[in-house]
């Protein structure tokens, strides 16, 4: 069976995003990008099922501009087989790159999707979801442990009142949650040998979806920052700051 | 202009996080409900009684026991027909479903919301709460999900709004719900909790998350959450997580304990009205963000401060 990994750059999780003063956005002038933690998640669990045998090829796609192919690159030197770069200069919501996706899916006939439950940057958490409403394909959003049977794949979710367990009918999509797993590093023989597997590129426009803008952002602006307060000295001083507040009550 | 809500329930009772929505909801027009459900009849009741509710859909089938997304998106999709938008709470509900609505109406979701400035423009989090961006659609119809904290509940009483049944395609037959793990638990619920104590990686086994922290919050009343950190490592149950990708909580009170204030940990607690934290180290992140600041081994000074409150 085939797998399809959708992987998206972002700014660095690791890195404190800094508003633009004209309100255009945030600045990505300059700083480190990687993929978002939740695609490596998603590439990560693709390679263990492929090491655990229902899973033949992995298939690993990005949609944005040329710099992808290095988020591709690692994903293809963590295991993926082979990489579709889709390139665009505009931005890309969610709706439309899951028209891409549908897209590619329709080409690949992948049998499971696995994609990040939401990326770090926009914060939607939308993409699986809406892809899974084109295909019209079951979903298995925010997962927290996938297993393959028979045309099947059963797969827990971590909802807010704890975990939730369905079966859903292949071919189905899956968008991971943290404790899916631990990605594996890339190891440096890998990383040569990811070099030389293949990576096709495409532009949006190959695809003939039209995926322009639904929304316009208008303004990005810092939330009201908070100051920090005062330390207390010790246990006693804060028993007195809480019950000031009369807690408890 | 009609919206159309989604109520958040477990087939008795219904959640408070609808309420918000409702709120949210109420600033773009008139305000009706969907129950969708598997004997849910007093989830509807509660629902006809809400302030500002013009109309209940109840949607009584097996099919909906559960939520699945494959069978309620398009009995949602339907009832768009007559409906200019759809508001979801950004539960984990909220946000499993309303995605799969939005690509079937061909429209681009706003997500978990802030504030609504107009018909079609709204503000929302991004990075993690570092950047709020103001987006204005294009689009026809609207599909925004409601972060809870951000918006007033609506009041639960007051209301007597008409139920109306309606019925959908039921099961799609792609789907199948298996099990719930669900805990129970006496303490009040962490989004809507007035006091919240979290713990972090420092607490190093569930033993001492069990004997260090929840003695606090049993004291107090209180909630109790965790960093990404804490989850991971299994100390508590992944619904505990509090931050960009876990749980939005904005109580009267937050308690940060042996967590070091990470933006993502940030991202979920920082519109708290107060913010205490407890950690060793004096130049934690979290004390830049704490309205008090208390400098000390979690291991003495926590048992100490249960002690004496
Ligand atoms: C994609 C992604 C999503 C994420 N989402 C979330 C999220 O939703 N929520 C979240 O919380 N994190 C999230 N994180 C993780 C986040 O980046 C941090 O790693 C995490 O919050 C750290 O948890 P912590 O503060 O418990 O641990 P640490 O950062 O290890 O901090 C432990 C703290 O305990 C203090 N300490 C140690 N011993 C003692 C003692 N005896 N007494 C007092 N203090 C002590 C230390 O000084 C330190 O400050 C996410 C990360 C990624 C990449
Ligand atoms: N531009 C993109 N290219 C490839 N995958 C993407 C892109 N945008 C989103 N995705 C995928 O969709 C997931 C959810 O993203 P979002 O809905 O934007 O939060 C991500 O974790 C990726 O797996």
């Amino acid at each position: 069976m085939k797998v399809l990994v959708p992987v998206k750059r972002v700014l660095d999780y690791n890195v404190k995003p800094r508003v633009k003063a004209d309100g255009s956005g945030v600045d990505l002038a300059n700083v480190k990008m990687s993929m978002n933690p939740f695609d490596e998640i998603a590439v990560e669990e693709a390679i263990r099922l492929k090491e655990k045998g229902p899973v033949e090829e992995i298939v690993v796609v990005s949609i944005g501009e040329q710099k992808c192919q290095e988020t591709l690159r690692t994903a293809l030197a963590m295991g993926a087989d082979r990489a579709i770069l889709i390139t665009t200069d505009e931005r890309v919501e969610p709706l439309g790159v899951a028209k891409l996706l549908q897209k590619v899916v329709e080409a690949e006939s992948p049998e499971l999707v696995i994609l990040g439950k939401q990326a770090i940057d926009d914060d939607n958490n939308q993409t699986g979801q809406m892809l899974a409403a084109l295909l019209g394909w079951a979903q298995g959003t925010f997962a927290s442990k996938v297993e393959l049977g028979d045309g099947k794949a059963t797969v827990t979710r971590e909802i807010d009142g704890g975990l939730e367990t369905d079966e859903l009918t292949l071919p189905a999509i899956v968008t991971t949650d943290l404790r899916l797993n631990e990605p594996r590093y890339a190891s440096l023989p890998n990383i040569m040998k990811a070099k030389s597997k293949p990576m096709d590129t495409k532009t949006v426009a190959d695809y003939g979806v039209d995926v322009s803008p639904r929304l316009t952002v208008t303004n990005v602006s810092e939330p009201p920052k908070r100051q920090a307060g005062e330390k207390v000295a010790d246990v006693d001083e804060l028993v007195a700051k809480l019950k000031a507040m009369g807690v408890p009550a | 202009m009609k919206t159309l809500v989604w109520v958040e329930h477990d087939n008795k009772e219904l959640k408070d996080a609808t309420l918000a929505a409702v709120t949210a909801a109420s600033k773009l027009g008139e305000v009706h409900l969907l129950v969708a459900g598997s004997g849910c009849d007093s989830v509807a009741q509660a629902a006809a009684k809400i302030e500002g509710v013009g109309k209940v859909h109840v949607a009584d089938d097996a099919a909906y026991a559960h939520a699945l997304a494959e069978n309620v998106a398009p009995l949602i999709v339907d009832l768009m027909g007559h409906h200019d938008a759809f508001v979801a709470p950004a539960t984990t509900t909220g946000k499993n479903i309303a995605p799969r609505v939005a690509a079937l109406l061909d429209v681009m979701q706003i997500s978990d919301i802030l504030s609504v400035e107009g018909e079609d423009s709204f503000t929302r989090p991004i990075y993690a709460g570092n950047a709020i961006a103001t987006v204005k659609t294009s689009d026809e119809k609207l599909v925004v999900t409601v972060r809870g904290t951000a918006f007033d509940k609506a009041s639960a009483e007051g209301g007597s709004a008409e139920i109306e049944q309606v019925s959908g395609a039921g099961d799609k037959g792609i789907s199948s719900f298996v099990k719930a793990d669900i805990a129970e638990s006496e303490r009040p619920e962490l989004t809507s909790a007035s006091i919240v104590v979290s713990g972090g990686r420092a607490l190093q086994n569930s033993e001492n998350f069990h004997n260090i922290i929840e003695p606090l919050a049993d004291k107090l009343g209180a909630a109790v959450g965790a960093s990404r950190a804490a989850v991971d490592a299994g100390y508590v149950p992944n619904d505990y997580q509090v931050g960009q990708t876990g749980k939005i909580v904005a109580p009267e009170i937050y308690i940060a304990i042996g967590i070091s204030g990470a933006i993502q940990h940030l991202a979920g607690m920082k519109d708290s009205k107060t913010i205490i934290a407890i950690n060793k180290d004096e130049d934690a992140p979290i004390f830049q963000v704490a309205d008090y600041g208390l400098v000390a081994d979690l291991y003495k000074a926590v048992p100490e401060l249960t002690e004496k409150l």
